[in-house]
This record gives C-alpha cells, structure tokens and sequence, in this order.
C-alpha cells in the first residue's frame, strides 16, 4: 500500500487549547480499505484528533490532507462534505425517530407537488431497511421500530450503513463497542470489517487491545498527545500492544519522576503505595 | 385488538385515555348527562382558546424548547388590537396586523435569544413574560389612561375572528382552531419540517451535523408560539368588543398542561397534533365540563393536577412500548441477532 497515495494524512499536526498543549507532532496515513486502530488511555488526545479529523477543531499547526491535497476544515459539515463521517459510541442519536425517519434526517426524500410535498416514508423505511440488511443485519426489517429499541449493536450498524449510504470514504468510529456485551461488539467488527471491504477507510478508537488485534490493519498509539507507537499488523505482539497502551516505557519514567518528587514533597505515604502496585 | 396495541404506541394514547376517563368520572360520580355536556359551547370555545396556542406550544416542545411568555401575548394581542383600532379609532385592518406584528417580534426576540445563548428557554421567556406585563399595562395606562380599553369591530371582521357561530354560543375561533391544528399535523407528520423539529427535539448538535437548519427552525417555531397567542388575544378583543390588561398567568400552566397531558415530552424529540389536539379537549373538559356536574367547581384543580400525573406516567410506559415494539416477522430468519 506504500505506493497508493492515502486518503487521509496527517502531518506534522499540533493541538493546543491556549497554553495547553493537547496534541503534538502528528503524523498518521490511512489508506483506503484500511483499518487504523487507534490507541491510547483516557486523555492521551483520542478525541481531540478525532475532532480535529471531523471539523470540529482546526489544527493549531501541521497539515491535514485528503487523497493527497490539503484541507482546511473549519466546521464539521465541511469534514462531512469531503466524506469523513463520524459514528459516535451511542449510535443512533434519536432514539424516539423511526428507523426511516432517523436515517434521512436532513436529506429527507420527499413525493408530490409544491406545498403539498410529502415526506416519503415508504422510500425512507425501504432504503434505510435494505442499507443495514446489507451489512449482514437481516433483523433490522421493519423501518417504522423506532431506534431507541434497537440493541446497542444494531443501533451502530444503522449508524454505520447510513453514513456509509451517504458516501462516506473515511468512516471515524468512537468507542463503537465500549458499551457493548462480548456478542453485540462481535457484530460491530464484523460491520467495521465489511465496511473496510468496501474500500472505506475506517479509523477505529477503542482501548480495548482485543477487539482492535481483530479488526487492525495498522495500529497507532497515543500517549499524552504524542504518537507513541505507529505500526502494521503483525509487527507488535498483543502483550506489548497492552503495555503501550498502559504507558509502556513512559510509565516508568513517569513512576521515576513520582518517587523523584516525593521526597521533596514530603508526602510519602500514599504515593509509595500507589507505586508498589 | 391490534388497532388498541398500535393506539397505545402513539403518543396521542394518554390524552385519548384521560379523556375518555374524565368524562367517565363525570358519568358516575358527577351524574352528568353526556347530550348537555357534548352540545354545550363553553367547554369548546374554552378549548380552542387554549389548543390553538397549545398546537404551536406543543410542535416547539417536540422540538425541546419552552415558551412560557404566551401567558402575557394573549392579553397583549387583545390589547394591541384594542388600542390601536378602538383608542386611536384606525381602521380594525392595523389592529389586527398589530396585533400579529407584536407577537412576531416577540417570537423573533424568543428565537434570536434561544439560538445565540446557552441560557434556557424557560429562563429567556420567563423574562419576556414578565417584560411583556410590564410593557402592556404601563403602555396601555400611557397611551389611552386605562388599563380597560373597547373596541367595535366591523361586520367582516367579526365574521372572520370574533362571532358566535349558528346562532349559538359556539365562537368561531373553534374553526380556526381546528385548521390551525390541521395544518400543524400535516407539516409535523407529514413533511420534512416535522422530521426537523423531531431530530432537532433528539439531538440538536447531530440534527446540526446532519444538515437541518436548527437555529432557523427554533426562531420559526418561537415566532410561531407568540403569534399563536397575540392571535387569540385579538379574536377575543373583537369578540368581546374591549380588551383588559390581564396577567395571564392561568393560561401558561392551561396550556403547557394541554400539552403534556397530549403526550408530548417535555425534553422534546416525541409528540402528536392529534395528542395536542386531545389534550386540550381534555383539559378544557375537566375545567369547564365540571360546571355540569354535581361537584363542586372547586375541585377541578384538583382532577387536572391528578390528571396531569396520571397522563405522564400512562405517557411513559406508552413510549416504552413503542421503543420496544418489534413487529412480528413475516418469515423467520436466523441471522444475526445483535
């Protein structure tokens, strides 16, 4: 695939929120018909380059590029307009619309003249209904169940296929099974992994070494906003995988620090104990 | 037994059900005959007055929004219109585009507010309700020294807003108010404007991302609610050939009750026109039904508060029922089950 230019590039990238710096020197490709798993403990920076991804944060410096030209993204519309469409971890986020309904939000399909113009829901309930099916979810058959009562699992599926219906090229799941049992989030790879088979470029967030081992192509770490580790499938085994994520290396200079400071601070007790853990 | 199972998935099942009930409770305790009560005026043109503003009310609470300052729109519709053609005699043509004019630059006020700050609707129209008070009567004590003012509405405009229909006592504001409804189900249930107002009521930030129009719409549904309100104001002004400051307090809680006893979530994304329409049937039944029963006017505050509890809990197992539905399967199949 080195020699295919990637649908989406990241160079160089920072973030910063004022002084704060959240991401620093980002450098990422995801190609298309690739699963990039991306890693890394609560605030190491997952969600603030997933928003920087989809609009909702201009990059403080660095590049992003798409299929090889740069992009400037200023809203999250525009990230959806280039084909960047992002699944959140609760899915389907009407849970009181029908299953039509929910699916064409926005770009409702309509029948009949002038001020009489009628939503078609016949249309919206067969489309959205036949979308899913394809993605394997042959239960969801009936467009006007309302997605609140859909499981978890089925209400990212929907959330898949319909991004997926409306051209998305670069598919950003978040956290698409933390909330799941061990059978729905099976479901959801097996979606991430038809998706990929369609050529969709799938940047796939979890903490969950498991279930990004099953689905990965390319893997990249994050810890306090720095790319720890970017590497392909097969390079690393699942047990270093799991010790990047805990903070591999860093956490031992960072538990050196700890006992450093806590001499000068004269507050043993406590931090002592967290150490020997 | 199918048709009762899919009534009950549809918002419109409690105010159906209250309904039914409160002139159950008539029949048997309050030994009403059912003829008077379903042929007397007062209950409806009570009705209309109330589920005219309750229609608008109830499509921006579908979308997640309040406004309580129709409580002062409707004293200030009747009382624009008043002033302006009955005080200073103008042709009643101004006193009723008056009249409108105050409630859009209300609803403009409402909305603009709604879409740039992050304060709660609730709070903002608390504000205007309590600003339109104070704009009214001290207005109306400027302008014309009286806090009463009268009004005599030419033949066509009585016709159109303010008249006694057959000869009866039914107003014709029933008419409007049946229109106004409508039309309401139509855009809601029937249009793609509904299907905003539901994913906006759903979620605003992924209504936003997905392409609705989400500050446009909430100021179009805010102009809408005050409108709604000036509106009855001036067909009672016509009506009653005068208008009175009044604070309107009774009818915000009337109407917002209306509402909710109509299925519609306070929190927005569910509700029905035909729950709205129901619910202020109902509630104008309970408030002016009781007049033909034995039992003391006194105690209908009490049935509409019980009322009220009882529709919100039969609301909500109601929509656990629609999340849960699952209709049955045509042909078995055995694939996925996630």
């Amino acid at each position: 695939m080195a020699d295919q230019t990637p649908i989406l590039e990241l160079q160089h990238v920072d973030k910063s929120f004022g002084p704060i710096d959240v991401l620093g020197d980002i450098n990422l490709k995801v190609h298309a018909g690739e699963v990039l798993c991306l890693l890394g403990d609560n605030g190491a920076g997952k969600s603030t380059l997933i928003k920087t991804l989809a609009g909702v944060y201009t990059p403080t410096r660095g590049k992003i590029l798409m299929d090889g030209k740069e992009v400037h993204f200023t809203r999250p519309r525009d990230a959806q307009e280039m084909g960047i469409s992002t699944v959140h971890q609760f899915g389907g986020t009407f849970p009181l619309m029908s299953i039509g309904r929910s699916f064409f939000v926005g770009v409702e399909p309509t029948k009949g003249w002038g001020p009489f113009k009628v939503f078609d829901r016949k249309t919206a309930n067969d489309v959205a209904v036949k979308a899913v099916q394809d993605f394997g979810i042959t239960r969801i058959d009936d467009g006007d169940r309302l997605v609140g009562g859909l499981s978890g699992g089925e209400r990212q599926s929907l959330a898949i296929a319909r991004a997926v219906h409306f051209g998305a090229r670069v598919l950003i799941l978040d956290e698409p099974t933390a909330a799941l049992g061990v059978k729905q989030a099976s479901h959801v790879l097996r979606i991430v992994n038809e998706a990929k088979k369609r050529g969709l470029a799938v940047i796939f967030i979890t903490h969950q070494v498991m279930h990004a081992l099953a689905v990965g192509d390319h893997f990249a770490v994050l810890i306090r906003g720095r790319l720890a580790a970017n590497f392909m499938k097969g390079e690393k085994s699942r047990e270093e995988i799991t010790d990047l994520m805990a903070g591999g290396e860093d956490m031992a200079t960072l538990e050196a620090q700890i006992a450093g400071e806590d001499t000068e601070l004269h507050s043993p007790a406590h931090v002592r104990a967290s150490q020997a853990e | 037994m199918n048709a009762i199972t899919d009534l009950l998935r549809k918002p419109a099942a409690a105010s159906i059900l209250s309904l039914l009930g409160v002139l159950a409770f008539y029949v048997i305790f309050g030994g009403v005959d059912l003829g008077n009560l379903l042929s007397a005026a007062s209950w409806v043109n009570y009705a209309a007055r109330i589920g005219i503003v309750a229609v608008a009310v109830g499509l921006l609470m579908t979308s997640g929004e309040i406004d309580i300052s129709i409580g002062a729109m409707i004293p200030a519709g009747a009382m624009t219109t008043a002033i302006i053609s009955g005080y200073y005699g103008l042709p009643i043509g101004f006193g009723i585009l008056g009249a409108l004019a105050v409630g859009v630059l209300v609803g403009l006020f409402n909305g603009i507010l709604a879409v740039r700050t992050s304060v709660p609707t609730l709070i903002i129209t608390l504000g205007t309700l309590v600003a339109m008070q104070g704009i009214v009567l001290a207005g109306s004590k400027l302008l014309t020294g009286a806090a009463s003012v009268p009004l005599t509405a030419p033949e066509w405009a009585k016709t159109l807003f303010g008249q006694l229909m057959f000869g009866g006592s039914h107003q014709v504001l029933i008419i409007w108010w049946v229109a106004i409804a409508a039309v309401a189900w139509f855009v809601l249930h029937r249009t793609k404007y509904g299907n905003w107002i539901f994913a906006i009521g759903g979620d605003r930030e992924s209504a936003r991302n997905a392409g609705v129009p989400v500050d446009r719409t909430t100021i179009i549904l805010f102009v809408l609610t005050a409108t709604s309100a000036s509106f009855v104001g001036m067909c009672n002004a016509i009506l009653f050939n005068s208008a009175q400051v009044s604070g309107g307090m009774g009818d915000i809680f009337n109407i917002i009750v209306s509402v909710v006893v109509g299925g519609v979530l306070l929190t927005g994304g569910f509700g029905s026109v035909v729950g709205i329409f129901f619910g202020a049937i109902t509630f104008a039944i309970v408030n002016k039904g009781i007049d033909f029963t034995a039992i003391d006017r006194n105690w209908s505050n009490l049935i509409i508060g019980v009322m009220l509890v009882v529709a919100v809990l039969l609301n909500e197992n109601f929509r656990q029922m629609a999340l849960k539905y699952v209709p049955r399967k045509k042909s078995q199949k055995s694939d996925v089950t996630p």
